[in-house]
């Protein structure tokens, strides 16, 4: 009986508890954040979406080589003498004009692996967040500044600045190989008995 | 208003149709509308957020532009249903909680019916709804439709025993079924509230407060449960039925369960106002009487009825928002182990008070 009445007291006590902690809590200022209009304030180290200053880039394809699911995508060209891309901010002469660097940041972890190896420290992770697209190829970003124009014409230069090196070559061969074949000649003319030559 | 509505109209029957839907139109569906909106910003709140916000300052607009989705919805039936009655279900429930109303006195002026069987009318058509609640579990064909239909009914029908008990007490004291009498017997002071021992001054009225407060705790809880709210809301209990008996229910029908739990929610705080709290009296006196503007007394007595009411359905929220849904078990030892003992007590002890 005793245990009956302690049950019925014990009920209506907890109850009441439990009223004045919500009852307290009607007053507490919310946690919710009006999103749209009002941002979160992202931690400083945040991860989202990707940025690569192209200005810096020299196109060494280590942050393509870092990334564990392969969306970076960069192609270079080779810079002729006479066309140089420049330097980085920080003095570093580029040797390379990039043509294509592509992320996709669809398929992209987050994980910030890219970020570390950059020599340059041109590609970063920034804090904006709201990049959604309604078709998927819209989430593929290039970042790469040359045209299509430009990557044909440098294309085109690295390809004649080749074969002239090619042609450079060949004919320092030839000068080299018709120079090595006089001196020969030269040579057995000198004292042809000698059979260790060649 | 009877009087002064058929004086309008010339005519009793069409003057009674009147004053008898317009509570409905005026005060509870306004109402319905105000409390959902009120039930998402206090749970919101209670849980630090800050609930719906888009629609209008702060929400305000979020029930109307709820309303208009349900009423363009589709009304879905699944082919396996019993038709006729999955069709009655919703109108019969949605009818037992309004027409509670008419019975009600909002002010000394404006009421429904002024009949003499007011209580007992109350008591009756409100349960009514588990005769829906029962049809609709049925004829939706789904076993969790029909597994919170058979716990809702088996809770209200418990429930009701307690309710009765008070009821009958509280009949006992005031020698009265008709809501606008016990209210009247209720005026001028909040001592003379029956949670305060009634009018009536002497060692009764002592004697009685004790009492008077454990049967207004009894009778809270078991209109509680009989409304299906938290902690009593095993019919509904969404994390183990889907939604209970209205599973099966779309569009305006669902509304219509909908807005009948309010309005039930409502119905229940009046009738406790009516017992306990005074009904529609101010607590401390008006102030079209000390002005001497006769017109503003009932528009006072409206305000004090309808804030005692809403304040109750305010405590059902909170009540919501605190505790955790009860076992069945639980729920039936509360009823049949707890409430019913202690309302039979406070029968006998009452019965004995008022021989003094």
């Amino acid at each position: 009986m005793k245990q009956y009445f302690k049950n019925t007291f014990d009920a209506l006590w907890t109850v009441l508890v439990g009223m004045k902690i919500t009852f307290r809590h009607l007053f507490v200022p919310s946690v919710t954040i009006q999103y749209p209009e009002v941002k979160p304030v992202m931690p400083d180290r945040a991860r989202n979406r990707l940025f690569v200053n192209m200005d810096d880039c020299i196109g060494c394809d280590q942050c393509a080589r870092a990334c564990p699911v392969n969306c970076i995508s960069i192609e270079t060209i080779k810079a002729t003498p006479d066309d140089s891309p420049g330097q980085t901010s920080q003095g570093k002469k580029k040797a390379l004009w990039v043509t294509k660097f592509d992320i996709d940041i669809a398929k992209c972890c987050f994980c910030s692996l890219c970020v570390y190896p950059c020599p340059t420290e041109c590609i970063e992770m920034t804090k904006v967040y709201e990049f959604s697209e309604f078709e998927r190829n819209d989430l593929v970003y290039n970042f790469a500044t040359l045209t299509a124009n430009e990557v044909e014409d440098k294309q085109k230069k690295f390809d004649v600045f080749m074969a002239e090196k090619e042609a450079a070559k060949l004919a320092a061969a030839k000068a080299k190989a018709e120079k090595l074949k006089k001196e020969a000649e030269e040579k057995k003319k000198d004292n042809p008995e000698s059979k260790s030559e060649e | 208003m009877y009087e002064f509505l058929v004086d309008l109209l010339g005519n009793n029957i069409a003057a009674f149709f009147v004053a008898a839907s317009l509570p409905l139109f005026l005060f509870i569906l306004p109402y319905a509308l105000f409390a959902v909106l009120a039930e998402r910003k206090v749970s919101a709140h209670m849980q630090d957020r800050l609930g719906p916000m888009r629609t209008g300052f702060h929400g305000i607009l979020q029930t109307i532009a709820d309303i208009f989705k349900l009423i363009q919805k589709e009304n879905i039936r699944s082919s396996q249903t019993d038709k006729i009655l999955f069709n009655t279900a919703p109108y019969l429930v949605f009818m037992g909680s309004f027409a509670a109303f008419a019975a009600l006195p909002f002010s000394s002026w404006f009421m429904g019916t002024s009949i003499d069987v007011g209580l007992f009318y109350f008591l009756a058509i409100s349960s009514f709804v588990v005769a829906g609640i029962l049809m609709a579990g049925w004829s939706s064909n789904n076993k969790y439709s029909l597994l919170g239909a058979m716990r809702s009914v088996s809770q209200i029908i418990s429930y009701e025993i307690p309710t009765a008990i008070i009821v009958l007490t509280m009949v006992m004291i005031t020698g009265s079924l008709n809501l606008d009498t016990i209210s009247d017997q209720q005026t001028s002071s909040f001592w003379n509230w029956y949670i305060f021992g009634g009018a009536e001054l002497g060692l009764g009225k002592f004697l009685l407060i004790p009492l008077m407060l454990a049967s207004f705790i009894i009778i809270f809880i078991s209109t509680l449960a009989e409304v299906n709210r938290t902690p009593f809301d095993i019919p509904e209990a969404e994390s183990e039925l889907v939604a209970g008996f209205f599973t099966e229910y779309s569009g305006m029908k669902f509304a219509m369960f909908f807005l009948a739990e309010y309005a039930n929610m409502l119905a229940v705080s009046f009738l406790v106002t009516v017992l306990f709290f005074g009904g529609y009296h101010s607590p401390i006196g008006y102030l079209g009487n000390s002005f001497g503007i006769e017109w503003l007394v009932p528009m006072e007595q409206f305000l004090w009825f309808s804030t005692k009411g809403l304040t109750f359905v305010f405590v059902q929220m909170w009540l919501r928002w605190t505790l955790p849904r009860l076992r069945v078990d639980q729920l039936m030892t509360v009823c049949w182990k707890y409430l019913i003992p202690y309302s039979v007590a406070i029968l006998l002890l009452v019965g004995l008070i008022t021989l003094i």
